[in-house]
């Protein structure tokens, strides 16, 4: 994880900031530079709603090495409020009672950590409400 | 008059029963659980450190408070767990909650008083003056050494407190401090886990600075325990903050409402900020609170507060303190326990 990705991609992580387009009204999350359904480059910043519900998920058993001790995890497709898809962990999860259409809110957790001495990386994840 | 807007405490979902570690140790958990009047205290998700509780504890505080992140002028998190040790925690939760910017933090530390001082700090601002909203948080996800008595009780969780002086929710009346330096408790910079003077946090440490915090505060408001409808202290265990409190003369009764310990264990900097935080969940218009914190090395922090008509709006608000205490809980055992807290060691 380079640092300045990370700060860069601050706004969209921690406040689920994303855009919508000045001559179409496409929001795109995470914000996009062109606006994929018109091709515009003007937007405007809003801030997406943290609840929604689960569309699909699934079990992680084998994780990556960064998550390789937090096996087994979940991750999910959230439609959130305002019709966003986010794909997204789903924290402090009961993997056996998970099911499709579950109310969930978004909460602020660590994602990963950049080994022992690198930056902490925080960021959205998913919980069942 | 200058006092609390809104508050706001969090409480990580997993839990470890004392009798659990006593067993792993070969200590007799009854007595343990007895000797500390504690059954089983919180443990962070392995995704959640200071920093996530403080944010969570904080967006209650905000949602009760009902103003604008943007108007608060000062973020303070007292804890001796802070995630960072050069980076203060607040850097992080202000763009988390979109306050900021323009806004002073800073991270505190003072052993299990860090909380209180971050609440004294900010509420000093706004009654300066200096700002409108100042926001001041107890957080930690302390750690006992393996085996260690304060391994039954080192637990997680905080609670967040933002200050003003318009549509308070407690008026904060009084305050003092008391501090000295009493080696009963600390951490050399490197060294993964806190070393304790054994018996010398009882008498010397906690008990004389609770009560040299409490007695001032007694005689600077000319109130008498008999005033207050609700007592919290810090909660090390279940027994000294009943004990220091028949001391000052109040009553279990008054500490009944903020004596969360049993269920949560000892959140360190989020201790009495989270008794507060309870206290503030069922209390009244016109109740008087009385708190008094305390933090190894050694010193305390006294409040008194007075509930306003306010408070009956913003309960409901977000979650109370014992809902979040008695519902969803997920029991870990020792094995889960050391993986979550990290006691093992790994290959790098
Ligand atoms: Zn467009």
């Amino acid at each position: 994880m380079i640092t300045a990705r990370y700060a860069r991609e601050i706004p969209q992580r921690y406040r689920l900031e994303a855009s919508r387009c000045a001559q179409c009204a496409t929001v795109s999350f995470p914000p996009r530079l062109v606006c994929p359904t018109c091709k515009g480059r003007t937007f405007s910043t809003i801030t997406l709603q943290n609840e929604g519900k689960l569309l699909s998920y699934t079990v992680v058993r084998v994780g990556s090495d960064k998550f390789s001790k937090e096996t087994p995890f979940a991750v999910g497709i959230i439609e959130l409020k305002d019709g966003i898809r986010i794909t997204t962990q789903i924290a402090d999860a009961n993997l056996e009672k998970l099911a499709h259409g579950q109310t969930v809110r978004l909460v602020f957790r660590k994602i990963q950590e950049d080994g022992k001495a690198g930056i902490l990386c925080y960021g959205y994840k998913a919980i069942v409400v | 008059m200058v006092g609390i807007v809104g508050y706001g405490a969090y409480v990580p979902r997993y839990r470890i029963k004392a009798e659990v570690i006593a067993k792993q140790w070969g200590a007799d958990p009854e007595a343990v659980t007895r000797g500390l009047s504690l059954v089983e205290k919180t443990v962070p998700g392995q995704d959640e450190d200071t920093i996530t509780i403080s944010v969570a504890a904080a967006q209650y505080a905000l949602r009760r408070a009902g103003i604008d992140p943007k108007e608060i002028g000062a973020v303070y998190v007292g804890s001796e767990s802070h995630p960072y040790a050069v980076k203060p925690s607040a850097t992080i939760l202000i763009d988390a909650l979109g306050i900021g910017p323009h806004v002073h933090v800073a991270s505190y530390e003072f052993a299990c008083k860090a909380g209180t001082e971050a609440m004294y700090v900010a509420y000093s601002h706004v009654k300066a003056g200096e700002m409108k909203y100042a926001m001041g948080i107890g957080a930690d996800t302390s750690q006992g050494a393996p085996g260690d008595a304060l391994e039954y009780t080192a637990s997680a969780g905080g609670a967040a407190f933002i200050m003003g002086r318009e549509r308070l929710v407690a008026e904060i009346l009084f305050t003092h401090s008391y501090t000295s330096d009493t080696p009963d408790f600390w951490r050399r910079e490197g060294e993964n886990y806190p070393r304790h003077g054994g018996r010398f946090t009882g008498d010397p440490a906690y008990f004389r600075h609770i009560v040299g915090a409490g007695k001032a505060l007694l005689e600077k408001s000319k109130m008498a325990p008999a005033d207050f409808k609700f007592a919290v202290f810090h909660m090390p265990n279940g027994k000294f903050p009943q004990e220091v409190g028949k001391r000052l003369g109040f009553t279990k009764d008054q500490m009944e409402a903020g004596w969360i310990v049993p269920w949560m264990g000892n959140t360190y900097s989020g201790s009495s900020p989270c008794g507060l935080a309870a206290i503030l969940d069922v209390a009244k218009p016109g109740d008087l609170i009385f708190m008094v914190s305390f933090g190894s090395g050694a010193g305390s922090d006294g409040f008194i507060y007075r509930v306003t008509d306010e408070i009956v709006k913003v309960q409901d608000r977000a979650p109370k303190l014992r809902q979040m205490l008695d519902s969803d809980k997920v029991y870990l055992d020792y094995g889960q326990y050391a993986k979550y807290r990290r006691k093992i060691k790994l290959n790098e």
